[in-house]
């Protein structure tokens, strides 16, 4: 009896089978109900009518439709502000420390709904209006780490000799870098698009608080249908967005395998 | 304007990196279309003297010319150099064609002329077909031929080669030297090689540059530096040799291992000090007999492939290593010989350690940044400023670095037939040169003493200041 229960404590394998219970209880069946309930009415028939409902109502789809255009919105303004920052911290002749890029990751350890609230008060003490610029402003402050981090990471294991290499073939140090610096770090920047992509489009909070409530986005349709008991409609809201987002990593996944490159995520 | 006919000037130049001096004073000029290697154990400065060249590093001090125009500090993209990597440094994000049309893509050529450019490299180094291939689908020995091609498809005036077979196995290095030097021939272009492989070095140059701790040793034919090593450190660096203590007791006559010898070389000046070299294939090993100049016994023999590598303890007790086809086994009494013309005589660099010193009272000096009991100090007054002289012999080494009044590191070693001569480098970076039968490794941390009778101490000159 002990010796087959130290057997079983022997087999690596076994040591999964608490992570894997708590994937199917929290994870797989919260996924299967959501499924179920997007594709049944109240009383619990199978209907189309919930999806149905999103294509014909205009508001919903326009929410969705202004969700990822935030979304893009803020990624790019994230890769725009993220990329130098990542450059600047990992390149040898300016010579910053760790401590910095400890500095540039460190907001994303603070809740975010705290700088969240934090945003809203700068706003508040400048006197500036909540609203989209807030929103965006928000939105990146939250998920700029996100972007920094995965270039950074690329950048700072990519091959210096690479860089030498271009200029002894005589690229000027503007050609070196979009002809050898940015290719070789395309790995990075599809991970840290994908990391602050997929969170904003499915963000309600930081909307609710630095909009006041004013602009709705996705996320705040979804919580809100299944706040009022919606829960069928809600449910096949979440179930879209959810294949948006799968889309979006398997294209991804593809983009990864052809630079075969391990790439940049954390 | 003075016109010159080399290729490459290097004049007095200098590289620091924070307090460490990397090179020290380098001169060199190469000749246009020449195959010049740079030779040295890591660490010597050769990779940073071609990255000044190529202009990945400025130089500290001193100036750099290539074919006549003034480049210390002309970027990397504008000089008329290109460069072999040690780890190849392809972009891995390319194929092999854009590998190599990368540097005429930004010179703006036409894709004709593109295309036939690199095909034509392709052909140079043997990997026709090989144009759409993933950089990362080639074996090393390939990688490393489409770096060369992407290098030498710009056709400049110089190419550098840093180490580039240095991560090829044995026999796929041997078959890259030949092509390197058929390339070298049929492009006619000035190569400059670093590598750390003396027997790579023999093979491929026309002027081998011996490069030792940032200062350059020996420039020369490899027939020359192989023959006439200019000192200890190359003849043990180039080859395999018996370097030995000796005296010139006058021309032509040479003192070592106990006896004296006959030789050709002269100039020295009577009972001076010198290095003997002798090359183990120099020496003729036999049966005892009349004819031998020493005797002694096989302790080692060794079977090497081509020939046998034999050591002989004389009857004086040095050793010698001599090398034979024929096989003379351990326990062997054996005569050995060496012809006038074999002996190579090499004025000793220094026949004892000076420092700079100061003498702080009667019975105590200050050098190598410690205070030494000392005797002779008596003689001086005290803050006097001396000349502090060690026998090489009277250094003691300890394993302990506590036991030591000060500590170091064995840096270089050199057997000598009957002791080592090592070079130890004190924790301030002053060369301390030690005589002893114990067996140190390279590296080693050693605390070193010197006993208080044999320290010896002169008057500086005054003109030395």
């Amino acid at each position: 009896m002990l010796n087959s229960l130290s057997r079983f404590f022997m087999r690596r394998k076994n040591w999964s089978i608490p992570y894997a219970l708590f994937l199917i209880v929290f994870v797989v069946i919260p996924l299967l109900l959501i499924v179920f309930y997007a594709f049944t009415d109240e009383e619990g028939m199978f209907t189309f009518a919930n999806f149905r409902k999103f294509m014909m109502h205009p508001e919903a789809m326009n929410t969705f439709i202004y969700s990822i255009g935030i979304a893009i919105i803020t990624t790019l303004v994230c890769l725009l502000l993220g990329y130098p920052a990542a450059y600047i911290l990992s390149h040898r002749s300016l010579n910053v420390s760790k401590t910095m890029v400890v500095l540039f990751i460190l907001p994303m350890w603070v809740n975010i709904l705290i700088r969240t609230l934090a945003t809203v008060a700068l706003f508040d003490f400048l006197k500036l209006p909540l609203g989209e610029g807030a929103l965006v402003f928000g939105m990146v402050y939250n998920f700029l780490p996100f972007m920094i981090y995965p270039i950074y990471n690329t950048l700072q294991k990519m091959d210096y000799s690479l860089v030498e290499a271009a200029q002894d073939l005589g690229a000027n140090p503007l050609k070196v870098f979009y002809k050898v610096i940015l290719p070789l770090s395309m790995p990075g920047i599809v991970s840290g698009i994908v990391m602050v992509f997929m969170p904003t489009v499915s963000t309600f909070a930081i909307a609710e608080l630095l909009t006041m409530n004013n602009i709705k986005l996705f996320g705040t349709t979804v919580q809100e249908n299944i706040y009022n008991g919606m829960w069928n409609y809600g449910a096949a809201l979440s179930l879209i967005m959810l294949l948006l987002i799968g889309i979006m990593s398997l294209f991804t996944n593809e983009e990864d395998n052809a630079q075969n490159e391990s790439g940049g995520v954390i | 304007m003075q016109q010159s006919s080399y290729i490459i000037e290097v004049h007095n130049v200098s590289k620091h990196f924070g307090d460490k001096t990397v090179l020290d004073n380098i001169n060199l000029n190469v000749k246009k279309g020449e195959f010049v290697t740079i030779l040295g154990p890591s660490g010597c400065g050769k990779t940073t003297l071609l990255r000044l060249i190529a202009g990945f590093q400025t130089t500290s001090e001193g100036e750099i010319r290539i074919a006549g125009k003034e480049i210390t500090q002309t970027p990397p993209h504008l000089r008329p150099v290109n460069t072999v990597f040690q780890k190849y440094a392809l972009f891995p994000h390319l194929n092999v064609y854009d590998n190599i049309a990368f540097g005429l893509k930004l010179k703006k050529v036409a894709a004709p002329v593109i295309e036939k450019k690199v095909k034509a490299a392709l052909k140079m180094v043997g990997m026709t077909d090989y144009e759409y291939r993933d950089v990362d689908s080639l074996s090393g020995g390939q990688q490393q031929r489409v770096a060369i091609a992407r290098a030498i498809v710009n056709e400049p005036e110089v190419l550098l080669l840093d180490e580039p077979l240095a991560a090829l196995d044995l026999k796929m290095r041997k078959d890259m030297q030949m092509e390197l030097k058929e390339m070298h021939q049929k492009l006619g272009i000035t190569f400059i090689y670093v590598t750390h492989d003396q027997e790579e070095a023999l093979t491929l140059s026309d002027t081998i540059v011996v490069m030792s701790e940032g200062k350059i040793q020996q420039i020369g034919t490899p027939m020359d530096i192989y023959n006439e090593p200019i000192n200890s450190f190359v003849a043990d660096f180039i080859g395999e040799s018996n370097i030995l203590n000796g005296i010139m007791i006058h021309d032509k006559k040479v003192s070592f291992a106990g006896h004296e010898f006959e030789c050709v070389d002269k100039g020295f000046g009577e009972n001076v000090e010198v290095d003997v070299v002798i090359r183990p294939e120099d020496v003729y090993i036999f049966d005892p007999s009349d004819v031998a100049q020493l005797t002694g016994v096989v302790t080692s023999c060794i079977f090497k492939g081509v020939h046998y590598e034999i050591v002989v303890q004389t009857s004086e007790g040095y050793e010698i290593m001599v090398q034979d086809y024929h096989c003379f086994e351990a326990g062997r009494n054996v005569g050995l010989l060496v012809k006038p013309f074999d002996i190579h005589v090499m004025k000793k660099e220094r026949s004892c350690n000076t420092f700079e010193g100061k003498v702080i009272d009667d019975s105590h000096v200050e050098f190598l940044g410690c205070s030494f009991e000392a005797p002779a100090a008596a003689g001086f007054e005290s803050g006097e400023k001396v000349v502090v002289e060690v026998d090489f012999k009277d250094i003691i080494l300890q394993d302990n670095e506590e036991d030591g009044e000060l500590s170091g590191d064995v840096n270089f070693i050199l057997y000598k037939g009957d002791h080592y001569h090592l070079t130890v480098v004190s924790d301030w970076g002053v060369d301390i040169f030690v005589d002893t039968n114990d067996v140190w490794d390279n590296g080693d941390c050693v605390g070193i003493s010197i006993l208080p009778e044999s320290i010896r101490l002169k008057k500086l000159q005054e003109d030395a200041e």
